[in-house]
Formats: C-alpha cells, sequence, structure tokens
C-alpha cells in the first residue's frame, strides 16, 4: 500500500538515530523490552499498528536490538479515492541493530526490512557518537541507505513500476551550556532517485469537452527521478527551578523541488511523586507548495512534471499532544527491575492553502477550481510498556 | 577597526585552542541533566512513530533527532 507509507523506510533510520542517541556514550542503557501499541485516525485513513523490541547486552560494550513491527491499513486518502477505490493492507517491518561502545564513542548499525504488498524497503544504516570536552559535549554522525520497490496493487495483484534508492547524511551535535540548560544542533541531506512518485494519485486538469460533468480531468503524475532536501534543527531543553522542563525547537526545510517548511514546537514536561511524569507538547508546521505541484492543471500535459499529492500544497497543521506515563514496580519483579506504562493521546488539524476537496464538491454548485479547500483532523493513540532488566 | 577586531577574535580562538578547554559544568552538577525528564526523548519507539506520522503527511523530513545524549551522566 503506497499511499500513507511512502517514506517509510526512513522510519528505520529515524528509529536507528533515536537509538543511538538514547544510548549515551560510556555506558550502554538497561536492557530493555517494549510493547508498543498505535492507532491513526483520520482523513479516511484508519492505521492500527503493533510493535515489539527487545534489545539485550551481550557484554558491557556490545548490545542488540530486534524489533518487529506490523501495522494494518483501511480505508483511503481523499486524494486516492478520486481516482481508486479503498483499500486494505498490511506491512510488516523486522530490524536488527547492534550498538558498540569503545571509550568514548559508541558505533551503531542496524538493518530493517519491510514488506507490504506493493513496496518493499531494505534499510542499512551506520551512525557514530563521539562524546568530547569532558563530556559536555556530543558529536554524532550518520549515513543511511535505502533500496525500495515500488508497485500498485490492482485487481491483477501487483504491477511492479520500479526502484527508489535514498542516501541520508546525518550531522549533530549535543551541548551541554549550563547545569540546567542542554541545546542541540542537527543537520541532515537525503537525496532520493528512481520511481519517486506514489502511483495511486492523480493530477487533475480542466476538461471542458463535451459530455465531461465534472469540468476536469484525472492523469498520472510525471514526478522529477530525482529529490535533494536539508533540513536543520535546533532544540533546547531547560531544568526549571522546580522539578519540571521545558523545551522548544525549530526546524528549517528546503528541498530541490521547492518545498520550504518551518516547525516549531514546545513542550513541558512535569512528575509527580516519583511515580508519574506529565507532559505537553504543542507543534506547528508550515511549508509552501513543489514547483510543479497544482491543483488544476489548465490542460493535460502543461508542464514536463506535474504533481496532485497534498504533501506538496502548501498547508499547515497544528498538533496537541498529551502524555502520561506511570513507573510500576519500583522494587522490581522476577528479571524486570522496573516498569513503566505510557498513554499518548495527539490531535492534529491539517488545512490546505491550495489543496481542494473534489470528493465531495463538485458540478453545478462548484466549478473546478472554486471547490472548498480540504482540511481534515486526526487522533493518534498510543499505548506501550516498558520493562527494563 | 573592525579589521583589528576581527584579528584580535581570531587570535582568541587560536589562543584558547592552545589551552585546555575545562568542563565549566562539573559531573557532581549533573544531577539535574540526569534526570529523566531532562531526556531528549525517554522512548525511542514511540518518538519513531510519531516522526513517521508527521513525515508521511508533510513534504519537509530530516533533522528531528537531536546528537547523542550530551549529558554524560552515566
Amino acid at each position: 500500500m503506497a499511499n500513507p507509507d511512502r517514506k517509510l523506510s526512513r522510519l528505520t533510520a529515524v528509529a536507528a538515530l533515536l537509538l543511538a542517541r538514547t544510548a549515551g556514550a560510556d555506558v550502554l542503557p538497561d536492557d530493555r523490552a517494549d510493547l508498543f501499541y498505535s492507532k491513526y485516525n483520520g482523513g479516511g485513513m484508519d492505521i492500527t499498528g503493533k510493535s515489539v523490541a527487545v534489545r539485550k547486552k551481550v557484554s558491557e560494550q556490545l548490545s542488540f536490538e530486534g524489533d518487529y513491527f506490523v501495522d494494518t491499513v483501511s480505508g483511503a486518502s481523499v486524494d486516492v479515492l478520486t481516482s481508486a477505490s479503498k483499500i486494505h493492507d498490511q506491512r510488516t517491518q523486522k530490524g536488527i541493530t547492534a550498538n558498540y561502545i569503545r571509550d568514548k564513542t559508541e558505533y551503531t548499525a542496524s538493518y530493517t526490512n519491510s514488506v507490504e504488498d506493493d513496496y518493499i524497503s531494505n534499510t542499512s544504516h551506520f551512525g557514530l557518537s563521539q562524546d568530547m570536552f569532558g563530556d559536555l559535549t556530543t558529536v554524532t554522525l550518520g549515513f543511511t541507505s535505502s533500496r525500495n520497490r515500488v508497485g500498485e496493487h490492482g485487481a491483477a495483484g501487483t504491477t511492479w513500476l520500479g526502484h527508489a534508492y535514498s542516501l541520508s547524511y546525518q550531522a549533530g551535535v549535543s551541548q551541554i551550556l549550563t547545569k540546567s540548560l542542554i541545546t542541540g544542533l542537527s543537520f541532515e541531506v537525503n537525496t532520493d532517485q528512481g520511481y519517486l512518485a506514489n502511483p495511486y494519485r492523480s493530477i487533475r486538469y480542466l476538461d471542458n469537452s463535451p459530455g465531461n460533468t465534472k469540468g476536469y480531468g484525472l492523469g498520472a503524475q510525471v514526478y522529477p527521478g530525482t529529490h535533494t532536501s536539508n533540513a536543520v534543527a535546533l532544540r533546547a531543553k531547560y531544568y526549571l527551578p522546580y522539578r519540571a522542563a521545558i523545551s522548544g525547537s525549530y526546524r528549517f526545510y528546503s528541498d530541490t523541488w521547492g518545498v520550504r517548511a518551518n516547525t516549531f514546537e514546545l513542550g513541558y514536561t512535569q512528575p509527580v511523586r516519583n511515580r508519574w511524569i506529565f507532559e505537553g507538547r504543542v507543534r506547528y508546521y508550515k511549508q509552501g507548495h513543489a514547483s510543479f505541484y497544482s491543483d488544476l492543471f489548465p490542460f493535460a500535459g502543461s508542464q514536463n512534471f506535474m504533481a496532485r499529492d497534498k504533501e506538496l500544497a502548501a498547508s499547515t497543521n497544528l498538533m496537541l499532544d498529551v502524555k502520561a506515563t506511570y513507573a510500576f514496580l519500583p522494587n522490581g519483579w522476577k528479571v524486570f527491575k522496573r516498569a513503566t506504562v505510557t498513554a499518548d493521546v495527539s490531535r492534529i488539524r491539517y488545512k490546505y492553502g491550495d489543496f481542494r476537496n473534489i470528493k465531495n464538491y463538485g458540478l453545478p454548485q462548484y466549478a473546478p477550481g472554486s471547490e472548498p479547500l480540504y482540511h481534515f483532523d486526526a487522533t493518534v493513540i498510543q499505548l506501550y510498556m516498558s520493562m527494563f532488566f | 577597526m573592525r579589521r583589528s577586531g576581527l584579528a584580535f577574535i581570531g587570535m582568541a580562538l587560536a589562543l584558547g585552542g592552545c589551552t585546555n578547554l575545562q568542563p565549566w559544568v562539573k559531573p557532581y552538577q549533573r544531577d539535574r541533566l540526569a534526570d529523566p525528564i531532562m531526556s531528549w526523548d525517554r522512548d525511542a519507539v514511540s518518538a519513531a512513530y510519531m516522526d513517521h506520522v508527521q513525515e508521511v503527511r508533510e513534504g519537509a523530513r530530516g533533522a528531528t533527532g537531536a546528537a547523542g545524549g550530551g549529558c554524560g551522566c552515566n
């Protein structure tokens, strides 16, 4: 199912980076097992995910992690519904990660395989993290390579359309500034090559030919064969005079398709009696449209490259997130030293500046190009339990 | 004036590179930074999932992770 999961392979890279950063240099973190459940509902999509991850040290310097993730997708987003039917699909992801520590340096290597009916992804990642300047500074470097096979699922089965190759280079520094303030600067370059379009989505163009009751026609998207992006992010976290923390971040993004985006985030963390941690987060995102994006092209073939993916339209979204974590088994139980259970609920409102809702509106009330702009709300629920041993 | 100021800054940086940089936050002063509430993301699986939720619905991608722990608290 290519629609929402076109970028799934990147999840692996992010996960690998997160694993690298949660494991501070010098000492490997505690062994850990995570059971994770997630549910996304919004914009016509219903996605349920379940995963299990186990990390285990085999020595003081070396640990391995295995993870298994399954998500089930039903429904289809509004732009898919304009030219295709609803979909039901399942994705299975398996990954293994190794962490090795030597003095002040930690090395991370991971490999992930993700399979669904119309998309197969294999991703490799290598990263290192180095503490320096009295452990006040941590420098991280990473490299990720992904090879993806892209297909389209139909009544007769899957038609494989081509491959997409991705390379990603990450660099960052984390810096302690005071005994209450830590900051981080991250930079990432991504390059993609190959079949980059979404085969389930269509462009729209004006068509006033007799017998066309809609006033527009639909056609295949034509994407460039390459894509390069840069992102830089700065963030900080501050320990308040009482036991609580505030955080803030900003990210700037630009790419060769003409998309520019800004992301702002603020967070607050409040522990209660050593058993609870409550967190709240606000995130605001804004982007401009890609240079070859249009909601309505003047005629078929009017440009070399044409897209109507709403992810390439001008848009904003605002997310509110609340999260509660409860620590139990403070004295341990059998092999477990401690455990936590977490509930996390996010509400996100997506608004589009030049993507119109043509599924629910059309002639005679709405001429092509005058339909209401599309917007939708999404709810994301996460429940997970972490056991440390 | 501006050129001499730049030269002074450059010289200061060069000389600074010849001295041992002392950590201005000592290990025994890092109890706050070692508190779990100061972790960038305590739960890697959840953080990766939310990054994914946002990334597939937005044009932007990347630079979502902080570099290293940096705490030196272990």
